[in-house]
């Protein structure tokens, strides 16, 4: 075992990219038993710091120094024998070996020869008795849920003696329940004396879990100090560079006209059971209708029935009173529905088509994209033109492929696209999931635009704030059916939270 | 200088055999359905061609022939990767297996046949004149023009037309297309056909047009330089020009070094085009640039419930 980590220091650290200045002059510190939030927009800089800590990119300039002596880390080897551990943001995890062999195999590098799968089980054991991280050493990878997938990369970087963990957007993908466990497990173990970087731009978690706070703005570390002495506000203004305001709705939905009209629906889910039982709910023009719920009561289904992606087994779906009820997703989309797909990389664009392809996806069968069988190229480069203008779409020209732009500049080309073919119906599942404040406030104030414009809108999320901002109702979706539906006027966290978590009746709890 | 002349002009005639396979499969692989059928479908379409030919003295029907058997197990690829979802590895080479067993049963009766009908050579009036250029390119059948701008229409179609941007993405990313609007499914079949159909050509071409024989096996592993030359065109057709004649060319190298008694034997000197083949693949896994590969080429797309 290492000597622990008593106190970290990263001085004037300094990483070039070819034409990017990554990181720039930074200093950051930590001591044991603290939590450090590194914080700031997608491609700040944050995971670059942390890979030069890890021994993964080699800094111009800067040294670091553990417990007061400089070292020099230039392999992620090296950052463990010295007790740093990482865990990245896609697991490094072989899904078709078990617990007990993905750890052991962090442990190779020790012996070559000796495989004693019995001694990793036994300090498995030990590691996750002692930090209450509860896991089934046998099972497979595979079988496992995301978080625990995670608390396995915890538990693999505490086994090889980690004393000072990394953890680059841990919650990106949880859900709420599992980030608050990751957050008390967090604590937890920063009570113990090990120290950890949580690299996040989730203001609330960041609040919720750290002591102190870095900011890093294009490279820069732009604010250093303690988290309770801030607002959530004043750390969002810091890390954009500007004032941030999410905007709320005003003013009530005078709508009454509905246009979609889902109706007693039945759906099979991809376990065979059903993920829709007789869900009905109708949304109006110009309003913005809220699904909450925890994920995986139907809310995936519930996208994909209306855009005709899935089959219903019985029920009705309408849209301005005509049947769309199992149409196929051209035809769907030729009524009027605009779709932002909760995976925006794989179900909302084709990555390695440029961004003025997937501009026009939707609509370069239809003049004047394409005459006859012809694409109108000069047409269809206009256009595109225009709309990452209109869009703000940060991209070096309309040839760059999407696969290489940043999530909240990918999410501005598919409302570019769903929204410039005026749609009367806008499907938006998660819209902001995984997006910087900046890009997420772009995407809350085009929501809001659509509504003004009479778009009926189904706004899928998790985020209850996201939901109290910007929906005039919010329907809980609870076991494939709609629990209950709030007002903006009476709806509250607490009472969505219980509703959520399927407990209609406020009284019998109490 | 003779013997160069010759040896172009019959790296052109033998080259058109493999572009018109590597074409074909490159419209299957862009649509994301990977087929190692190909030498099965050549040899099919090379036996029913010559039976047609010999049988009918119709090249049209001949050719036609080809391209009907060719787009018939292309459907049967289809089906079994498609709708059954079938691993398409498995898939293609059983059609190989299949279409090299079958081609050499049905053909036994016409091992040795020598066709009556043939393609005439149509020289192209004034560009047969140019020196050399003229008569290595401007003096062949109308099969080897035809092959001349196919690649031009495919990469065409491919870049400017909305088919061919509907096919491009249903091989990227099946499932955002099919959530776009576009029949994936549909676009898949078609492509997989359409392949066979040009692969099956090929095989006619290469027994009616080139060899005017039928000989067991007489494709000869072209169907699988077919599948590197794809990777070797990076999915572009109009790559595949030189990657089909320069195949066309090392082969006839090959051939015609016999005649100048270089001491080299000759099984030696006919691997050449094979030997080429590990070449290019190596050279292009070095060079590492960016590549067109299909994302979604070979990987089943379930639509599970969603029929």
């Amino acid at each position: 075992m290492s000597e622990i980590i008593r106190k970290l220091e990263m001085r004037k650290i300094t990483k070039k990219f070819p034409g990017v200045l990554a990181c720039n002059n930074i200093d950051i510190h930590l001591k044991s038993g603290e939590i450090l939030a590194l914080l700031g927009e997608n491609g700040a800089g944050k995971t670059t710091l942390m890979n030069v800590l890890f021994g993964l990119y080699q800094p111009e300039h800067g040294e670091i120094f553990i417990n007061d002596k400089q070292v020099i880390i230039n392999s992620p080897s090296i950052a463990f024998k010295y007790g740093i551990g990482m865990v990245h943001q896609h697991f490094m995890l072989v899904p078709n070996l078990t617990v007990v062999e993905n750890v052991a195999l962090g442990l190779l590098g020790k012996r070559i020869f000796k495989l004693n799968l019995g001694e990793v089980r036994n300090k498995i054991l030990e590691v996750s008795k002692l930090y209450g991280l509860s896991v089934n050493p046998d099972a497979y990878i595979w079988q496992l849920s995301v978080g625990e997938q995670q608390r396995v990369e915890l538990i693999k970087v505490l086994c090889l003696g980690a004393n000072l963990l990394i953890l680059d957007e841990p919650t990106a993908a949880l859900t709420p329940q599992e980030t608050d466990e990751l957050i008390v497990l967090l604590k937890k173990m920063a009570e113990n004396d090990r120290s950890i970087i949580f690299i996040s731009h989730k203001l609330n978690e960041v609040k919720a879990v750290s002591s102190r706070v870095c900011v890093l703005r294009n490279g820069s570390l732009v604010y250093e100090g303690k988290t309770q002495e801030h607002s959530v506000a004043a750390l969002a203004e810091k890390m954009a560079g500007r004032e941030i305001s999410m905007p709320t709705l005003k003013g009530k939905s005078k709508a009454t006209t509905p246009i979609l009209e889902i109706k007693n629906v039945f759906a099979k889910g991809n376990k065979g059971t059903m993920a829709l039982d007789g869900f009905s709910l109708t949304v109006n023009k110009g309003e913005i209708v809220g699904i909450a719920g925890v994920s995986g009561n139907g809310q995936k289904e519930l996208a994909d029935v209306i855009n005709g992606i899935a089959h219903i087994e019985s029920g009705k779906i309408l849209l301005h009173n005509e049947e769309i009820t199992n149409k196929s997703p051209q035809k769907i989309i030729n009524r009027g529905i605009g779709y932002i797909p909760e995976d925006r990389i794989h179900e909302g664009t084709i990555p390695s088509f440029s961004v003025k392809e997937n501009i026009i996806m939707k609509d370069y069968n239809k003049t004047p994209l394409s005459k006859k069988l012809f694409l109108q190229n000069k047409i269809i480069e206009d256009y595109s033109l225009e709309l990452i203008k209109n869009f703000d779409i940060k991209c070096p020209d309309n040839k760059t492929s999407c696969a290489s732009l940043s999530g909240g500049n990918v999410q501005k080309v598919i409302l570019a696209r769903e929204l410039s073919r005026k749609p009367k119906m806008l499907i938006a599942s998660y819209p902001i999931r995984g997006l910087d404040i900046g890009a997420a406030e772009y995407v809350h104030e085009q929501l809001l635009e659509a509504r003004k414009e009479n778009v009926g809108i189904l706004l899928i999320s998790e985020e209850l704030d996201e939901l109290l901002d910007i929906c005039d109702r919010i329907a809980v979706i609870y076991e494939g059916k709609i629990l209950d539906i709030l007002n903006r006027d009476i709806a509250t966290k607490s009472k969505l939270g219980l509703l959520m978590a399927g407990i209609k009746d406020e009284e019998k709890v109490i | 200088m003779t013997d160069i002349i010759t040896i172009l002009y019959a790296a052109i005639a033998s080259g058109t055999i493999i572009l018109y396979a590597t074409i074909g499969e490159i419209i299957t692989e862009r649509s994301g359905i990977l087929n190692l059928g190909v030498e099965g479908i050549m040899l099919m379409g090379a036996f029913f061609g010559f039976y047609l030919a010999y049988t009918t003295e119709s090249l049209i029907l001949a050719i036609v022939g080809a391209a009907v058997i060719g787009g018939l197990m292309g459907l049967i690829h289809a089906f079994m990767t498609i709708t059954l979802q079938a691993n398409q590895v498995v898939s293609g080479l059983a059609l190989t297996m299949f279409g090299t067993g079958a081609s050499a049963f049905f053909g036994v009766s016409m091992v040795g046949k020598t066709l009556k009908a043939s393609f005439e050579v149509i020289p192209i009036p004034l560009l047969n004149k140019i020196p050399i250029l003229g008569e290595v390119l401007f003096n062949h059948n109308i099969l080897v023009y035809c092959a001349f701008i196919l690649p031009v229409i495919i990469w065409f179609v491919f870049n400017r037309t909305k088919w061919g941007l509907a096919l491009r993405s249903s091989g990227e990313e099946p499932l955002s297309s099919e959530i776009m609007g576009i029949k994936v499914i549909k676009i898949r079949y078609i492509a997989t056909i359409v392949g066979g159909i040009f692969i099956g050509i090929s095989g006619a071409y290469l027994s009616v047009a080139y060899s005017r024989l039928w000989v067991e096996g007489m494709t000869a592993g072209k169907g699988w330089i077919t599948i590197a030359l794809v990777i070797f065109a990076n999915w572009n057709p109009l790559i595949a020009y030189g990657g089909a004649y320069l195949f066309g060319g090392l082969t006839q190298l090959g051939l015609n070094l016999q005649k100048f008694n270089i001491p080299f034997p000759i099984i030696l000197l006919k691997s050449i085009p094979y030997v080429f083949t590990i070449l290019f693949l190596l050279f292009i896994s070095i060079k590492g640039k960016r590549s067109n590969l299909p994302k979604a080429l070979g990987e089943p797309y379930f639509r599970e419930s969603r029929g």
